[in-house]
């Protein structure tokens, strides 16, 4: 039942997003969107020796993607950019308590780990381009 | 007030009606602009092909292959009737409306539109009228232009006397809309626009998607020069489209599918095409599929499209009185339900439309939330989606009841 979905949790994350906005002059920039939905994800990201100084996102979507991404950002903030590769599908819908989604709301909740792995894999192709098919494999959310 | 369909009757018709859902809910099915549930008598008429005469058609000579010819050419009489064509020959059976339009695109577009020239779409315009034409002007040189609408779901008809009057550079050499807006629920004066655009000798594509299934349709009468529709959103099966094409046009397009059944002669060199319609129909039709679309036009006709109308618009009515109950809500689209098809787009401001639809389906509803594959449309409505209801002869005062409750709900849920 919905009830289970939208608790007081995901509401509050909807509507007071935390790192909610744009970084000027961001290392990392990337977005993506959801075409069935519309929901839409960017994500900037400020890099210092490694580790995830800033993290700030954008967009506009449902209760579920927008939740999703707000906690996000406050689980990798401040922690290093590699742990990005190791954050599974599971992880993010145990941190939103959010396990039981059907495959088509599922997406809304994933779109932000998409958006963070394409930005983490920019990030490292960008410096080391022989690196780009081995990085793409490792970062596949679906 | 009497009520003007025996709706009663006619859901006793639709077997996915009396199904239940996982928590014994019923479904209360308010997505028909997306497609319609359908009645036993299409689904045992496609039954009944596999069945019974299974076969391909047009060029076999035993028995069961003339009587699928038979079914199937039927059909095509059948559809000519439903929307007063003069000939047979001038419908084509495609896959959707979709096809019906890249027909017209790749065909008569490639052979008519030339570096320079301007094809006039609306805003409001569904991707499938406008994605085949973009595609066309950037191999062509040509441009697309968008009359608008505006924010009560009208046209400007002045706007559009002035854009069809342009000469030289920017003439327009087709207008391509649609009947009704499958977002604002809008019904366009069809008949008016062809008139006007008929008078610069500029030839209008309808896309007849939402309006064929809701209304009497009569290309003679509009005298459109194509008409594009779908058998799925008309209790007709998936799978199956319509392009009405006017004779003297069709007689000068050249094939879009090219293979078998469409030819005379194939020679190593060169190939004489087949006849009008089958030109067209390149390769094995749908003809199960088709076949079932005869039962679907015959069960329209029995309810007489007059009635489908006024019973839409009895229900539209009162799902845009009982909206306005509902606090926050935004409803696009004409105010008055005389100007609308029976569908209704809206947003709980709050809410995001699929958030929204997940708690409605809780009460078994099903509605449409997205955004509806009308992006020109929701960036001028500066959204990003809305939800959908969208209605049809099966649906009653009662399902709307439900509708109004459950969107009470979702705004219990989410605090408001």
């Amino acid at each position: 039942m919905s009830e289970d979905i939208y608790r007081e949790m995901i509401l509050d994350h909807y509507r007071n997003p935390r790192n909610k906005g744009k970084i000027e002059e961001p290392d990392i920039r990337i977005n993506d969107s959801n075409p069935l939905c519309g929901d839409e994800i960017s994500i900037d990201l400020k890099v210092e020796g490694d580790i995830i100084k800033d993290i700030k996102f954008d967009g506009r979507g449902c209760a579920i993607s927008q939740a999703s991404a707000s906690m996000l950002t406050e689980m990798v903030s401040n922690k290093p950019l590699t742990t990005i590769k190791d954050i599974t599908k599971d992880d993010v819908l145990e941190n939103i308590g959010l396990t039981n989604l059907g495959p088509a709301r599922i997406k809304c909740a994933l779109l932000s780990l998409k958006v963070l792995k394409l930005g983490m894999v920019k990030y490292y192709v960008d410096r080391d381009p022989t690196s780009a098919a081995q990085m793409k494999d490792e970062s596949k959310v679906f | 007030m009497q009520a003007l369909l025996d709706v009663r009757k006619i859901r006793q018709d639709f077997p996915i009606l009396n199904r239940r859902l996982k928590d014994g809910k019923k479904l209360v099915y308010l997505d028909n602009a997306a497609t319609t549930q359908k009645p036993n008598e299409v689904i045992d008429a496609i039954c009944k092909y596999y069945s019974d005469y299974n076969s391909n058609i047009h060029r076999a000579v035993y028995q069961i292959a003339e009587e699928a010819t038979e079914e199937y050419e039927r059909t095509r009489e059948n559809v000519r009737k439903f929307v007063n064509a003069k000939y047979e020959e001038e419908i084509i059976f495609t896959r959707n409306t979709t096809e019906s339009i890249n027909l017209v695109a790749y065909s008569w577009g490639n052979a008519n539109i030339k570096k320079g020239n301007t094809i006039l779409l609306t805003e409001y315009e569904h991707h499938s009228n406008i994605v085949p034409w973009q595609i066309l002007c950037k191999s062509r040189g040509a441009r697309i232009k968008y009359l608008e609408v505006d924010e009560d779901g009208y046209l400007d008809l002045e706007v559009l006397e002035e854009l069809l009057s342009r000469k030289g550079d920017g003439k327009i050499k087709l207008v391509s809309l649609s009947e009704m807006s499958n977002v604002l629920g809008t019904i366009f004066p069809a008949t008016e626009i062809i008139k006007m655009a008929h008078e610069k000798n500029i030839p209008v594509l309808l896309d007849g998607a939402q309006s064929v299934p809701h209304m009497k349709t009569d290309v003679q009468q509009t005298d459109c020069d194509f008409l594009a529709f779908s058998a799925h959103k008309m209790l007709g099966p998936t799978g199956v489209g319509v392009l009405y094409v006017k004779k003297a046009i069709l007689e000068q397009m050249k094939p879009f599918i090219s293979g078998g059944d469409m030819i005379k002669e194939v020679h190593k060199e060169n190939t004489i095409f087949n006849d009008l319609p089958y030109r067209f129909e390149g390769g094995t039709p749908n003809i199960a599929d088709v076949i079932g679309f005869s039962s679907a036009l015959k069960y329209l006709n029995r309810i007489g499209m007059e009635n489908v109308r006024d019973h839409e618009l009895e229900m539209t009515n009162y799902l845009l009185s009982r909206i306005q109950e509902v606090k926050n809500i935004i409803v696009y689209g004409p105010k008055v339900a005389k100007d609308r098809g029976g569908l209704v787009s809206f947003n709980i401001e709050g809410i995001h439309p699929h958030d929204c639809a997940t708690i409605l389906n809780d009460f078994g509803v099903a509605i449409r939330s997205g955004h509806h594959c009308a992006q020109v449309l929701m960036e001028k409505l500066d959204i990003v989606a809305s939800s959908r209801a969208s209605l049809y002869i099966y649906n009653t005062k009662e399902e709307i009841d439900i509708l109004i409750d459950a969107l009470n709900h979702a705004r219990r849920i989410f605090n408001l």
